[in-house]
C-alpha cells in the first residue's frame, strides 16, 4: 500500500489524532500522530488486512532540540511495505503509551529510549534503563546533556 | 537413613552467568533464577560494552564515522562497514561505481562466511565438542588473510568509503578467493557428517527453544533467527540493495527436519546451509565483476542534504538498521543503529523459561548473538 493511502486511511478513521505526513526528504515517509491516539492506531496499523504491519523494525527517541519525538519504523512481512509513525514530545516530562503489547519487539526498544533519552513509556511492562548503570544520572543522547566529571569517584 | 523426599526443603536459587562466563559470547550476564536444574526465569543483563557509539555519531564527520561501525559486530565489519556506507548514500543520492558495489558484495559474503564459521565453531565447542572449533578457525583464518591483503587489517577492516571502497582488489585477489571456494564448499558437508548430524548434539538442540513464526515475527527477529522459524525473508532478495539483484541465490529456512520448526537445530542449520549459498553468490560476483573506478567522487568537506532516511541491510546476525537524521551540516544530527542481536536479547526471556540450564547455553549460541552490537 503506497504511503499516501496508508496516512489518508488513518487519517479517515483517527480523524484529528493523524497530524500531517512527513514525505519531503524522508524515507521512509513518516506519518505524525498525537501521543494519546498511538496505541489505537499502532493496532489498527497491526490488524487492518490493507495495512498488517506485524513487525516493529526500529523504535528511536530523537531530540529536535525544542521537542523530542519518538520514531517507529514499521515493516509488513504479509504485505511487504513499510513506514515511518512518529510522535512529537514536550521536552518538559515527555511521555507516551507503550507499544508492547501490540508488538513485544518494543520493550527493549523503549527501555533504550528511556535510558538514554528519559522518555518514559507509560503502560510498559518492564521500564528499567538497559544500557547505562541503574544509577547512571542523566540521559546521555538529549542534546543538552552535560558529561559528569567522575562517576564513583573515577574520573570519566 | 532416607527421608520422604517432601521432608526436604527446597527453595529457589538464583545465579549469576556473566557477565565473565565463556559460553556467553561476550560481556553478557543472565539472571538465573532456578529450581534445582530448572530455569524458572532468565532475565538478560546488557550494557557492559557501552561506548555511546550513537553519540559519538553526532560528534564525528560522516566519513569519520567508519571506523566506529567496524567496532558494532566486529565479527562481520565488513557489513558493518557497507551498511553505513549504503545509509550515507542513500540520504545524499550517491551513485557507486559498479566495480565497487560488487567489491562490497564479495567482501559481505565472505564476511558472512566468517561470521557464521564462528558461530558453527562457538556453538559447537559450547555443547561440549571442541575440534569444530579448531576447523572453523582455520577456515576463517583463510578469510583474515584476504581481508588482511585487501585493507591490511584482519578484523576491524574499515574498508568502505562514502562512495565507493579505499582500495581496488590487489592483483590475484580473485584467483584466491575463488582457491578458497573451491577448498571451502566441499568442507561444509564434511562439518555436517562431523557434528551437525551427530546424535547427541542433534538432542542437545533439537525441540529445544522452539520460537514460532508469529512470534518470530512479532519480537522482531530477523536474519537466521527468522529464517530458522521458517520465515523465508532475506533484504538481500526482498529489499535488494547494491548488485544483489543480480546474483542468484536460495534463501535458507528452517524445516523442523531434527526437531519442530523453529527450534536450536533449526536456526544452526540455517547458518550451515548460507554458507554454500553465499559460495554460490561469490562465484557469480567473481565472475560478473565489472573494471573501472572503485570511489564515486564525494565532496573533501561533506555535507548531505537534510533529510531522514532508514537504511536495512542483512548482516550475518540479522537486519541492521541504520535510522539517519541530517541537519545538512558535515555531522550527522542524529543516527540510531537497530543492532539486530539487541532486538534478538528481548525475546530470550521467553523461550528460556523452563528449560535446563545447559539449554540456555544452547539458545544462547543458537542465537547467535554478538554484545559489542548489542551495547553499542
Amino acid at each position: 500500500m503506497e504511503t499516501q493511502a496508508i496516512f489518508e486511511r488513518l487519517k479517515e478513521k483517527f480523524g484529528d489524532a493523524v497530524a500531517e505526513l512527513q514525505s519531503e526528504g524522508f524515507r521512509p515517509a513518516f506519518v505524525v500522530v498525537a501521543p494519546d491516539g498511538l496505541p489505537g492506531i499502532a493496532r489498527f496499523l497491526r490488524d487492518d488486512p490493507a495495512t498488517k504491519f506485524d513487525s516493529l523494525m526500529s523504535l528511536s527517541g530523537v531530540d529536535y532540540k525544542d521537542k523530542f519525538a519518538v520514531a517507529y519504523h514499521l515493516h509488513s512481512l504479509a504485505m511487504r511495505h513499510a513506514i515511518g509513525i512518529k510522535v512529537f514530545l514536550p521536552r518538559e516530562n515527555p511521555s507516551l503509551p507503550s507499544v508492547d503489547a501490540v508488538w513485544p519487539a518494543a520493550n527493549f526498544m523503549e527501555r533504550e529510549a528511556f535510558d538514554l533519552y528519559g522518555i518514559d513509556f507509560t503502560g510498559s511492562k518492564d521500564l528499567r534503563r538497559i544500557l547505562l548503570p541503574e544509577d547512571w544520572v542523566g540521559h546521555p543522547l538529549r542534546k543538552d546533556y552535560k558529561y559528569p566529571d567522575f562517576y564513583h569517584g573515577i574520573k570519566v | 537413613m532416607s527421608r520422604p523426599a517432601e521432608a526436604l526443603p527446597t527453595q529457589e536459587m538464583l545465579i549469576n552467568m556473566g557477565p565473565q562466563h565463556p559460553s556467553t559470547h561476550g560481556v553478557l550476564r543472565v539472571l538465573l533464577r532456578t529450581d534445582g536444574e530448572v530455569v524458572i526465569n532468565a532475565r538478560p543483563d546488557v550494557g557492559y560494552l557501552h561506548r555511546a557509539l550513537e553519540k559519538i555519531g553526532e560528534r564525528v564527520t560522516y566519513a569519520q564515522y567508519m571506523p566506529f561501525t567496524d567496532r558494532l559486530d566486529y565479527l562481520a565489519s565488513m557489513n558493518c562497514n557497507c551498511a553505513w556506507a549504503w545509509t550515507v548514500e542513500k540520504l545524499a543520492g550517491i551513485e557507486v561505481p559498479e566495480r565497487a558495489e560488487y567489491i562490497r558484495v564479495i567482501v559481505c559474503e565472505l564476511n558472512r562466511i566468517a561470521s557464521h564459521l564462528i558461530a558453527f565453531g562457538s556453538f559447537t565447542a559450547d555443547m561440549g565438542a571442541f575440534t569444530p572449533f579448531l576447523y572453523s578457525i582455520r577456515e576463517r583464518e583463510r578469510i583474515n588473510d584476504l581481508f588482511e591483503a585487501i585493507c591490511g587489517n584482519r578484523l576491524t577492516y574499515n574498508y568502505a568509503r562514502i562512495g565507493g571502497v579505499s582500495a581496488d582488489l590487489p592483483p590475484g585477489f580473485l584467483e584466491k578467493t575463488k582457491e578458497f571456494l573451491d577448498y571451502f564448499d566441499p568442507k561444509i558437508p564434511e562439518y555436517n557428517e562431523l557434528i551437525s548430524y551427530n546424535k547427541i548434539f542433534v538432542h542437545r538442540l533439537a525441540n529445544v527453544a522452539v520460537v514460532s513464526a508469529g512470534d518470530a515475527v512479532a519480537y522482531g527477529l530477523t536474519g537466521p533467527n527468522l529464517r530458522g522459524s521458517g520465515v523465508a525473508f532475506d533484504l538481500r532478495r526482498d529489499e535488494p540493495y547494491s548488485v544483489y539483484p543480480k546474483l542468484e541465490f536460495d534463501v535458507c529456512v528452517g524445516t523442523g527436519e531434527r526437531g519442530t520448526l523453529g527450534d536450536c537445530f533449526d536456526r544452526y542449520m540455517v547458518r550451515m546451509n548460507e554458507m554454500r549459498e553465499s559460495v554460490k553468490i561469490l562465484r557469480q560476483a567473481i565472475a560478473q565483476i565489472p573494471e573501472g573506478p572503485v570511489q564515486a567522487k564525494v565532496p573533501r568537506v561533506f555535507k548531505p542534504p537534510a533529510g531522514e532516511v532508514y537504511f536495512r541491510a542483512e548482516n550475518p546476525r540479522g537486519e541492521t538498521g541504520i535510522y539517519l537524521i541530517s541537519d545538512g551540516t558535515v555531522n550527522p544530527y542524529r543516527l540510531k543503529i537497530r543492532a539486530p542481536s539487541f532486538v534478538t536479547m528481548n525475546i530470550f526471556e521467553k523461550v528460556t523459561a523452563g528449560l535446563m540450564i545447559a539449554d540456555v547455553v544452547a539458545v544462547i549460541g543458537s542465537f547467535d548473538i554478538i554484545l559489542p552490537e548489542i551495547d553499542r
